[in-house]
Formats: structure tokens, C-alpha cells, sequence
């Protein structure tokens, strides 16, 4: 079908037009995502309006961990089975699925939405450090894992947190940085090589 | 002749942004080409085999395939990671300091050999040296006149009379020190103690291992950093990002040892 020379009814072009915004969605996609939903049944496009209404009216923040929750607070943080003493501190809100698919880890998590990156002009005030220190503050905390991301960024925000919570005397520890599984020796470059010497464990 | 469709270069990463997945984009510092931009695949992923070779503030020995758009990154071997600068967060806030600077500064493609070395040697005085303000405030002077804003402080940059050795004053847009008889018909022209211009003419004509000589008060050491802050703000329209941070580590650890 052309689209092009047939006059196309207004909710079609509509539909169109908002698949082509969508990333990585050019016009041919976006005129055959258009017209699957068309031809699906009524409850289906029904089902995916209500899913993408749902995206945007029932998530919010947790108002602790600031995860991404439809509940508050997110179940996480609302588990009485968990450890609350121990805070896990994150980037981003998809690392604590990462970390929960290991199932090893049973305390809590703190989103920082982000790491300081100085040149981005996204500071410790661009990020949820201030509600961290809040929660810290609270006193039931004893231990703090700082799991930001093993690059630049990542350690320069681990520590300027360590110099903002160290005087709080809560252990501080780090995520073990190291060699990746499945990765080769031959390709480590020094910094992970010497991190993971420092990391090492007995046998 | 057609270029060769590899090529090898050294290069520091100064800037990186994500794309995709797993791809970053990496601004690169090289000492022919000049600031290039180059796609480093796969390198969130953590078996890449790029990872660390090609982290920020690392110089490396790169190896790219000429791409459609932008060249790509096939073999990375780090020549030095700085890794004294990497892990202090002073130290690091430097690193990326300097790097915002070079890469606002320059344009891409630019032949600069002596502003890698520059850059390179800057790094490593900021991995090690004490007074880290000292190594800013040298590789700034000098950065400007790499791109031929050599600020005048001979003579007024305005009229060319010798200055008195006395407070004179400093202007962005004359780019220099301004007598005092200038300095009035210049409405932004800001005070330049005497103690600030002996320093900048030193540094202006000196190697790092004489001007690093200087043991400056803090007051004096505030004061270069903003006449220079002020400048380099007047040249690109806008204050560099990163600033910001330098101000908030600084005023919090000042806080702390009160
Ligand atoms: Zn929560
Ligand atoms: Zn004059």
C-alpha cells in the first residue's frame, strides 16, 4: 500500500507519525507498526495503549531507593526479609536488576540516577546523593557497597562519596574490580590487571 | 594516492559519549591528526577488548579502519594510564578539566604536535605534582598561546606603554595587562596585582621545571585563576562546565579542614 498517493485518514497518520518518533524507528517501520495495530484485535491494541498509559501514570520514584516503582516504597525496600543495614549504592535503576539476577545480594539499593561526570556539568547535586546521605543519616545503616561502574566516572564518584560518608562511620566497601569472566588475560589492560592483583582472594 | 585504509596513531581520550548499546564514541587527542572523533565498539561491555586501553584520560597506541562516517577503533594498547591522576579525585578533576579545555578549544583534524605534547606532559605534572593549581594555571597560559592568545603583559596591550611596577590592570577583550590610563576607558577590565603579573610573565617564558619553582599564597593563587578563568570564558563565549565541580571539591574540602 502507498500511503503516499492514497489520502490517509487522520488517526492513521497520527498513529504514523508517533512510531516515527520513536528511536531507531524510521517512516517504513512506523507504517507497518501502524497498520499491525490495525489489524490486530480490538483487545490487543487496547492492552498496549493501556501498558504505555501505565508506563506513565502508576511508575514513579521509591521514595528511599529511588528505583523506578509502582508502589511506595518499591517492593525492595518494603521486603522485611531483606537486610536493611546494608545499602547498595547504583548508577542506574536497570543495575539493580543486573545484581538481583545473581540473587546473592539480600539488602537494599540506593539509585544515584547517574555519576558525576564534570564536563557534562552533572555534579553531586545533578544526582541522589543528598537523599543517600538522608537515609544514612537515619542510623539503622551499617554497611554501604559502592557499586557505581568500574570507569572514570564511576570511581571518581565512589570516591567523593567515600570522603562524604566516611566521617559517618559506616563500613564502606567497593565492588570487587577485576578481571572479567570470559575475558583473557592477553587483553586486560594494566589498570584492571593491577585491581585485580589489590582484589585478590586466597584459595 | 588514496589514504591507507588503517592507520595507526597515538592518541589521549579526552571525551567519550555513549551510542547504542554498548559503543562509545571517543573524542581523541593525537599528535598529527589533531582531535579526532572515533567509534570504540562493544567497550560497555565488560570482555571488550578495548575496556581500559581506551578509558578517559589514558594515552594509548590506537589502531582504526577508516569508516563511512566516523573511523573505528580495532586494536588499543595503553602506553600510560595515569594511573597515580585516576586515583585521586583532585587529581582526576584536573585531568578532566584540561580535557574539556583542549577539546572546546580545537578544532577537528588540526595538526598539533606541540599541543599533544602539551597536553601529555600535563598529565603527568598533574599525577604528580603538589601544587596541582600551579599545573592548571601553566597549561592554560600555554594552551593560549598554542591558539595564539598569547596574552601581552610586556606592555599595555591597549596604548603599548611600559607598565609600572606597580598594580596594573588585566583585560579579556585586549588580551593583556592595561595601564591605568586605559584601564579607565575600559569598563571591563579587572585589577592584576604586581605579584600576579610577575608570575604570568615568568610562566609565559619558562619551561614547567622553572615555573613550577613558584610557591604562590593562596590569595595570589585565586587570583591568576580567575584572571585566566575570566579570559578563557571571554574567548569561547561561555564558562567551561566543569568548573563548576573544581569550585564545589575545593570549597567542601576547605570546609572539612576548618
Ligand atoms: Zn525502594
Ligand atoms: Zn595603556
Amino acid at each position: 500500500m502507498n500511503i503516499d498517493s492514497t489520502p490517509t485518514a487522520e488517526p492513521i497518520a497520527r498513529l504514523i507519525q508517533e512510531f516515527n518518533e520513536l528511536p531507531g524507528i524510521g517512516p517504513k517501520s512506523a507504517q507497518r507498526l501502524t497498520y499491525h495495530v490495525l489489524r490486530a484485535p480490538a483487545d490487543k491494541a487496547d492492552a498496549l495503549a493501556d501498558a504505555i498509559k501505565a508506563v506513565k501514570e502508576k511508575l514513579s520514584l521509591c521514595s528511599l531507593c529511588l528505583n523506578i516503582t509502582d508502589s511506595q516504597p518499591c517492593a525492595i525496600c518494603r521486603d522485611e526479609e531483606r537486610d536493611h543495614t546494608t545499602i547498595c549504592v547504583v548508577e542506574e535503576p536497570i543495575d539493580i536488576l543486573s545484581l538481583e539476577r545473581t540473587r546473592k545480594y539480600k539488602g537494599l539499593y540506593h539509585v544515584l540516577h547517574g555519576v558525576i561526570a564534570p564536563a557534562d556539568g552533572i555534579g553531586p547535586d545533578e544526582l541522589k546523593i543528598k537523599d543517600l546521605l538522608s537515609r544514612l543519616n537515619a542510623g539503622q545503616v551499617t554497611e554501604v557497597i559502592l557499586a557505581t561502574n568500574p570507569n572514570l566516572e564511576g570511581e571518581a564518584t565512589a570516591m567523593y562519596l567515600q570522603r562524604l560518608i566516611a566521617p559517618l562511620g559506616i563500613r564502606l566497601t567497593r565492588l570487587a574490580r577485576g578481571l572479567p569472566y570470559g575475558g583473557d588475560l592477553e587483553y586486560a589492560d594494566d589498570v584492571t590487571l593491577s585491581r585485580a592483583l589489590e582484589g585478590r582472594q586466597d584459595m | 594516492m588514496t589514504a591507507p585504509r588503517v592507520y595507526q596513531t597515538e592518541a589521549i581520550i579526552i571525551k567519550r559519549t555513549k551510542l547504542g548499546e554498548a559503543d562509545r564514541i571517543l573524542t581523541l587527542c593525537t599528535p598529527a591528526l589533531g582531535k579526532l572523533k572515533a567509534v570504540a565498539k562493544g567497550t560497555r561491555r565488560p570482555q571488550s577488548k578495548l575496556g581500559g586501553h581506551v578509558e578517559l584520560l589514558t594515552h594509548s597506541l590506537l589502531m582504526l579502519a577508516r569508516g563511512r562516517n566516523l573511523d573505528i577503533i580495532t586494536q588499543a594498547q595503553t602506553i600510560d594510564d595515569f594511573l597515580p591522576l585516576k586515583d585521586n579525585l583532585e587529581r582526576v578533576s584536573r585531568g578532566l578539566y584540561i580535557s574539556e579545555l583542549v577539546d572546546s578549544f580545537t578544532a577537528e583534524r588540526m595538526e598539533d604536535r606541540r599541543l599533544f605534547n602539551l597536553l601529555l606532559d600535563t598529565l603527568h605534572q598533574l599525577s604528580q605534582a603538589e601544587d596541582g593549581e600551579l599545573v592548571l594555571r601553566y597549561f592554560e597560559l600555554h594552551l593560549l598561546e598554542r591558539l595564539g592568545y598569547r596574552p601581552r603583559l610586556q606592555q599595555c596591550a591597549s596604548c603599548g606603554s611600559s607598565l609600572q611596577p606597580a598594580a596594573n590592570y588585566f583585560s579579556s577583550s585586549q588580551g593583556g595587562a592595561l595601564c591605568h590610563d586605559c584601564a579607565y576607558q575600559e569598563p571591563i577590565a579587572r585589577p592584576l596585582s604586581l605579584n600576579a603579573l610577575k608570575v604570568l610573565r615568568l610562566w609565559q617564558d619558562s619551561d614547567y621545571a622553572t615555573a613550577s619553582r613558584v610557591r604562590m599564597k593562596p590569595e595570589l593563587s585565586s587570583e591568576l585563576e580567575q584572571v585566566l578563568r575570566e579570559y578563557i570564558k571571554y574567548l569561547l563565549e561561555r564558562q567551561l562546565k566543569s568548573t563548576a565541580w573544581l569550585d564545589k571539591l575545593r570549597q567542601e574540602s576547605q570546609q572539612a579542614n576548618s
